[in-house]
């Protein structure tokens, strides 16, 4: 870990704290409603508000989860430095591929 | 710990999460079809852990993010217990309401 | 009758196991006076070191009941369970043998945080005039009473997770520098423990303010650490 991926990790975490909150009652409330995927894509389907909310979302989302496994890798796995980053990266683009697919299966019609 | 740890299970469960929703590429009648398969009470249960896995991380987060920034000295077991306490409460809360 | 008490105490290095006395139990008794007892009484090959014996100099600094502390300022009667204690070398650093470690590697850490005053005027310049209660100051002497035991880099979890962390103590002694308004060198001490190795290997998990025996706060003066490099970093005074 150095100032560059800490400054990253803590930024993504201070942007992500209000949107999980979010998420947490958007949670509660879809389940609460018992909405069915049709419920549920009504209200995703072409809107830019969903769309911006969980893009940004994955994308603080993958950027803090690899740094933080990078985190773990280096120091409870015997990879060196280098080959945690790379696995880092790897899931960080892996998430971010992920996510941002399952956001426009939601969003596009 | 605990922080570390919800961090691990969040970071595995996310691309299944992802993988889950991208099922409405496929149309709505996919992603309905899973959303039934996830009623059933194993999975709530499942869901609930998760609802607890992403407060206490979150909480944990906001715990270091106070240490860091903010002049607050309080040792952190306090802190940690409060921020356990709180998740077990919104989780519970959770599965209460879905049953 | 004289209460008893069973000591278990590592001997060996590395290698090695815990051996058990039985020492009687004394009103006021320290786990130092346990462990003296153990060397002059029954067992004289036990190696152990300690120097003031009240306190003020962190040499005595062991493994008492998986926590580290100093030894002299430990009462028995705080720490036996059932009357039983389990005394061993600090860890986190090399055992030479018996309760003693090498505390080279510390030091090393030391000088790679940088915790070293880096003079900026020569005796022909004016003393500088340092207000005590300036808050750079002020938190330069809430940091200042360190003795380098060893406790808190013997407590810290990312220590024993990560070999090049610097560690707790080098860290709060690189906080005092920082705000040292005579030091010079804080270009190079910045851009030392922005790296890996550095402050930001930290996880605030607070063991070290936990147990410090002089009541420091290293978790507080990484994060003053943190705030400084990320600010340095931004500004693009030093590079990641």
């Amino acid at each position: 870990m150095n100032v560059r991926l800490y400054v990253w990790q803590r930024l993504t975490a201070a942007l992500m704290a209000p949107l999980v909150v979010v998420h947490i009652a958007v949670i509660f409330y879809a389940t609460h409603q018992g909405m069915t995927a049709a419920d549920i894509l009504a209200r995703t389907r072409g809107s830019m508000m969903w769309a911006s909310y969980y893009g940004i979302f994955v994308a603080a989302a993958a950027v803090h989860a690899s740094i933080g496994v990078r985190n773990v890798l280096t120091e409870w796995s015997p990879l060196d430095d280098r080959r945690a980053g790379q696995f880092a990266i790897g899931l960080g683009l892996a998430l971010a591929v992920l996510g941002l697919r399952a956001v426009a299966a939601v969003v596009l019609s | 710990m605990v922080h570390r740890l919800s961090g691990l299970a969040l970071a595995i469960f996310l691309p299944l999460h992802f993988l889950a929703l991208g099922l409405a590429i496929d149309g709505e009648a996919r992603l309905e079809s899973f959303l039934r398969w996830s009623d059933r009470p194993l999975v709530k249960l499942a869901e609930s852990g998760l609802i607890f896995l992403l407060t206490v991380h979150l909480l944990g987060g906001l715990r270091i993010l106070v240490i860091e920034n903010l002049d607050w000295r309080d040792g952190q077991k306090q802190l940690a217990t409060l921020a356990a306490a709180v998740s077990a409460i919104v989780a519970f809360i959770f599965l209460a309401r879905v049953f | 009758m004289l209460a008893e008490l069973s000591v278990s105490l590592w001997r060996g290095a590395s290698e090695g196991r815990y051996e058990t006395y039985t020492v009687p139990q004394r009103a006021s008794q320290t786990v130092l006076d346990v462990v003296t007892f153990v060397q002059r009484h029954l067992d004289p090959t036990l190696t152990y070191r300690f120097s003031c014996r009240v306190g003020v100099c962190g040499s005595c600094a062991m493994t008492v009941n998986g926590r580290p502390r100093w030894t002299c300022r430990t009462h028995v009667s705080k720490v036996a369970r059932g009357g039983r204690i389990e005394i061993g070398p600090l860890q986190n650093l090399p055992v030479i043998k018996d309760l003693v470690t090498d505390m080279a590697l510390f030091f090393e850490k030391w000088q790679q945080a940088k915790g070293v005053f880096a003079p900026s005027r020569t005796r022909h310049d004016a003393i500088a005039q340092i207000r005590p209660d300036s808050p750079a100051r002020i938190a330069a002497d809430a940091a200042i009473e360190c003795i380098n035991c060893g406790v808190c880099h013997a407590a810290c979890d990312t220590v024993r997770w990560n070999p090049a962390y610097f560690g707790p103590a080098p860290l709060n002694r690189a906080w005092t520098l920082v705000n040292d308004e005579r030091d010079g060198g804080n270009a190079a001490r910045l851009q030392a423990i922005a790296g890996s190795g550095g402050c930001h290997a930290c996880h605030s998990h607070q063991s070290c303010q936990e147990l410090c025996p002089q009541a420091l706060n290293p978790t507080a003066a990484i994060a003053g650490l943190k705030r400084r490099t990320a600010a340095a970093y931004l500004k693009g005074e030093i590079t990641a």
